[in-house]
């Protein structure tokens, strides 16, 4: 009889997680969790100041302090070539600093101690002497003539602007604009944002002079990259390297870099010949670590009377901070924004973009998004709301009218992707459907009549996840594939590993679930590892919604590796030609005689004990998978809310999710995904930001200033699914994770524009505080986000 | 109830005697522990790094993510804004005294059961504060889950299959309550026959 592939928790089985029974119990293994023999702790001093040169570090009280074993400056680091390392993108950051300090919350030295209070109180005896320089907090400023040049460091950088980009038909876009009947435009920011996982970063580097290896546990979501870095930039061999990467207290992009504290705990390692501990604060992670966004659009359409889109002109303006070290590894130098509008059918389109130093902390991490995609649908999703309403026109209509349609698969972008598979016309009918979006305008309608102001806001996009395709992308050189080890013990259980690394997705629970789609072994017989280089094969890691795409393709393969010689195995124990053989799961018997079969886990044993003449022993493999094209998700999200006209607070009343992520591996993984993004992407549109003063002061560093949503915020979420199979991904899934983070915003934004559209206001930036709603309603303008300029001289 | 006590310094390297110690007695997860500590040492790390209960974690150092949430008393206190000494003579309960040797708290169970957790971080301090609801409130309503938790931050679920796990516990303890109660009563009827 056949396996029930639910039982054997296969593919589309809710499993119950296995890495919930180590965290349930508070067994987790995080980085702080972890104490070594012997281990001293760092602390990190930071800059006070935005922008500044150093003209003296003296240390000595530091060294005074009793317990301090080490204090480390910037010029301790130049001494061994190690002041300054290479960026993701090509650029260089300080680890600490030397000449200059080019934003609040740099770092500058660092005290090792007996223990992380008296690092701190090494790090408080550190007197440094500032000559405070004119701090840059916004692109406009970094491009004013005679502004003060940031990065002085790089020889032949004369002004503050880091790339200037350009993708898209110039000529062909300004013919459409021309042929147009409207030309719908709008402004806007979208502001700087930090992925913010509840734990912060840290490391534990741990150098062994006698055998001269090198141990670090790190909170890294890419292991095997970090692992290359540190052998190309500290010259070590790559063989005497082993990167760990823990249990992690969440990810979403901001453990992607390598950042000065994990270089510092290394090199004091070395010097110390023990292991070195750093955990960073709050403060610290939220201040200096990779932020997401920070980015200013001027979007253009060119629209026909009837509702169709001509052509798309966007530009863009990008603030990197002081150090161009943007986590993505595409070609593209503002990552994907020009993967905006891949949903709708555009005949043209064209975006500049330019990106400029500022004095703010570097990264432009991709925070729960494929490196720009967030950014590039919401800018999307607001030109389309606002294109609705130039024309007259019902949004949701607006939507129906320029979505490709499901038989134009594959379909080109107009900057040049190739979408493959989507029912985009249906998705945003059931989430019409679902809100009731008829009762809705009518209910609106009323309500206004009595002064209330409700509004609606929907969101369509499909984005490209799962980078990636080696063509487009790499990591310093390095192919974005990903990667699978399976080892099938006599018994039939097994051990995988794989190239990427689990932050709170459920890899331990979902890997499992492929191999037993794919062979029968049931999932609970599966271990699952990830995070260790010695262990783990060679994988670019997790982030841009890859881990499905990229591993969870490689999982497949390797299982299938494990298949095909498992059947000559049965084909020997069953005495017929492999031609004879059937598969079902789990199981494997001869043709016409169903009742002679034999089991995977006979196959298993078979394998050490009773192979045929010359077949290897031993039913392990591996599999390197490079897909061929990203992974196309599509999701409509629809959002009801409710604005008080005098206090410009907005309450949400229902939110509607349609995601089509392809095969559902778990679908309560999938589900929880989905709301944990779509909190963030609330977050974001309501509350969360990271801003600064005219002084570059950044105001958002502890959890008191930068806000999060608790559990009474937090609105409820409604879940639907429609399920179009990725063409190419061995079991049609595609990616998830980040979805409902990247098209989420715009449907709360598009809602409380929606709810005041009586006023006038075309745009007000997130987050949607209530002063900036309130302004909007009462005076009838738009209201900007961007930091505020110093104006005395 | 254990006896044992112990010598834990967590600062004990370097520092030499200069640094005054204070000593603490208090009782964690039903068992008596003594520590010599700094005065400013927070109780979050005597657990932790003295204690080595690494189930309480450290998130955000101003008390707002509640990652550190332990039971004071029975009340929920976050324990990176409290110094050890302040815990001298009173009960601490931190995650690792939620289950028995045999069998796991409902709470913990309906966390697994509902999904209610991610990374796992928050899920310690998360599971404690619910406790402390359910053990005032053993029928709450889902605005009053909401609100009690509204002192610990979770990055990854969306609180709302948190929500469903709490309310998984309160009917799965509801349930054990009223089977304990047949049980009681047809022990006393036993004794009566």
């Amino acid at each position: 009889m056949a396996l029930d592939e639910i039982k054997i928790g296969g593919l589309g089985a809710s499993r119950r997680r296995v890495e919930d029974n180590r965290f349930i119990r508070g067994k987790g293994n995080y980085i702080d969790d972890i104490a070594l023999p012997g281990m001293l702790h760092m602390e990190i001093l930071r800059s006070p100041l935005a922008h500044a040169r150093i003209r003296s570090i003296d240390v000595s009280a530091a060294w005074a302090v009793p317990g301090v074993r080490m204090v480390l400056t910037g010029d301790m680091l130049a001494a061994r070539n190690l002041a300054w390392m290479p960026t993701l993108s090509y650029d260089t950051q300080a680890v600490l600093a030397t000449d200059k300090v080019r934003f609040q919350g740099q770092e500058v030295a660092c005290v090792v101690a007996d223990d992380p209070y008296i690092a701190k109180d090494g790090c408080e005896a550190i007197v440094v002497d500032y000559e405070p320089l004119p701090p840059i907090v916004n692109p406009t400023q970094a491009k004013a003539p005679g502004a003060p040049l940031i990065r002085d460091d790089k020889t032949g950088q004369d002004s503050n602007v880091v790339f200037d980009w350009e993708v898209g038909d110039r000529e062909g876009t300004d013919r459409a604009f021309a042929q147009a009947d409207v030309v719908s435009t709008i402004d806007m920011h979208y502001p700087r944002s930090h992925p913010s996982p509840i734990e912060a970063c840290g490391s534990i580097a741990d150098f062994d002079r006698a055998t001269s290896k090198l141990t670090v546990y790190m909170t890294t979501q890419a292991p095997h990259i970090i692992r290359a870095a540190v052998a190309l930039v500290a010259e070590l061999p790559e063989h005497m390297i082993r990167i760990v990467s823990p249990d992690l207290g969440g990810g979403f992009g901001n453990k992607v870099p390598v950042y000065p504290g994990y270089v510092v705990s290394i090199l004091a390692s070395i010097l110390l010949e023990c292991p070195v501990k750093w955990i960073e604060d709050k403060s610290g992670n939220l201040i200096s670590t990779g932020f997401g966004r920070d980015i200013y659009l001027k979007g253009e359409m060119a629209l026909r009377n009837d509702g169709r889109i001509l052509g798309v002109r966007m530009h863009t303006d990008s603030d990197h901070g002081a150090f161009f070290s943007d986590a993505q590894p595409s070609k593209f130098k503002i990552g994907l924004m020009h993967s905006a509008f891949s949903c709708y059918d555009i005949p043209v389109a064209h975006l500049t973009a330019q990106g400029v130093y500022t004095n703010k902390a570097p990264g432009g991490v991709a925070y729960r998004c494929s490196f720009r995609v967030t950014e590039a649908m919401y800018f999307q999703e607001r030109m389309v709301q606002a294109a609705a309403a130039d024309l007259g026109m019902d949004q949701a209509e607006f939507r129906r009218i320029n979505l490709v349609r499901d038989d134009d698969f594959p379909h080109r972008t107009p900057w040049g992707f190739l979408t493959d598979s989507g029912q985009y016309g249906k998705c945003l009918d059931l989430g019409l459907e679902a809100i009731g979006y008829e009762d809705f305008l009518r209910q609106k309608e009323e309500a206004r009549q009595r002064g209330r102001l409700l509004g609606i806001g929907i969101s369509t996009m499909t984005e490209p996840l799962g980078a990636g395709n080696s063509r487009e992308y790499d990591i310093l050189g390095i192919k974005m594939f990903d990667s699978a080890e399976l080892k099938v013990h006599m018994t039939g259980k097994a051990l995988l590993r794989t190239g990427a690394k689990t932050q709170g997705q459920g890899h331990e629970t979902t890997w499992a679930q492929i191999v037993a789609h794919e062979l029968g072994i049931p999932a609970e017989d599966v271990l699952v590892e990830e995070g260790d280089t010695d262990t783990a094969p060679f994988g670019m890691g997790t982030y841009a919604s890859r881990s499905t795409p990229v591993a969870g393709a490689a999982v497949a393969m390797v299982s299938r590796k494990i298949r095909a010689k498992a059947r000559k195995i049965a084909a020997h124990l069953l005495e017929v030609s492999e031609e004879d053989i059937e598969w079902e799961l789990g199981r494997f018997s001869v043709r016409g005689a169903p009742d002679r079969g034999v089991t995977i886990q006979e196959c298993a044993i078979a394998a050490y004990s009773n192979m045929p003449d010359g077949m290897e022993p031993g039913l392990e493999n591996n599999a390197y998978y490079d897909p061929p094209n990203l992974t196309w998700p599509f999701a409509c999200y629809i959002a009801t809310v409710e604005v008080d006209p005098e206090t410009g607070v907005w309450d949400v009343l229902r939110v509607v999710a349609v995601d089509d992520c392809g095969v559902r591996i778990n679908p309560m993984i999938v589900e929880g995904q989905i709301m944990g993004g779509l909190t963030e992407a609330y977050a974001m549109a309501n509350m969360q930001f990271i801003t600064f003063d005219e002084d570059g002061n950044c105001i958002g560093s502890n959890y008191m200033d930068y806000l999060l949503p608790t559990a009474w915020e937090t609105p409820g979420f409604e879940l639907h699914e429609v399920v179009t199979p990725c063409p190419h991904h061995p079991i049609g899934a595609k990616g998830i994770g980040e979805c409902a983070t990247v098209g989420g915003p715009a449907a709360f934004v598009n809602a409380v524009i929606d709810a005041i559209g009586d006023s006038g206001v075309r745009n007000i930036d997130m987050p949607l505080l209530p002063d900036r709603v309130h302004e909007a309603i009462t005076q009838g303008h738009d209201v900007s986000g961007a930091p505020p300029v110093k104006t005395e001289p | 109830m254990s006896t044992l006590f112990e010598e834990v310094r967590p600062s004990d390297g370097g520092a030499g005697d200069a640094v005054p110690v204070r000593r603490v007695e208090l009782t964690v997860n039903g068992e008596r522990r003594a520590a010599d500590v700094e005065p400013r040492l927070l109780l979050a790390h005597l657990l932790r790094n003295g204690f080595r209960l690494t189930g309480t974690h450290t998130g955000c150092d101003t008390t707002n993510c509640g990652a550190c949430t332990v039971l004071y008393d029975g009340v929920p206190v976050k324990s990176c804004t409290m110094f050890a000494v302040q815990a001298d003579g009173h009960e601490v309960l931190t995650v690792e005294g939620l289950a028995t040797a045999s069998e796991l708290h409902p709470i913990q169970e309906g966390f697994k059961d509902e999904h209610g957790l991610q990374c796992g971080f928050c899920t310690p301090g998360m599971m404690l504060a619910a406790k402390a609801l359910l053990d005032e409130n053993p029928n709450p309503s889902e605005d009053e889950i909401r609100w009690a938790l509204s002192g610990n931050l979770c990055r990854c679920t969306g609180y709302q299959n948190i929500v469903k796990a709490v309310m998984w516990a309160a009917e799965k303890l509801g349930a054990n309550a009223e089977s304990d109660g047949a049980d009681d009563a047809g022990d006393d009827a036993g004794g009566e026959g």
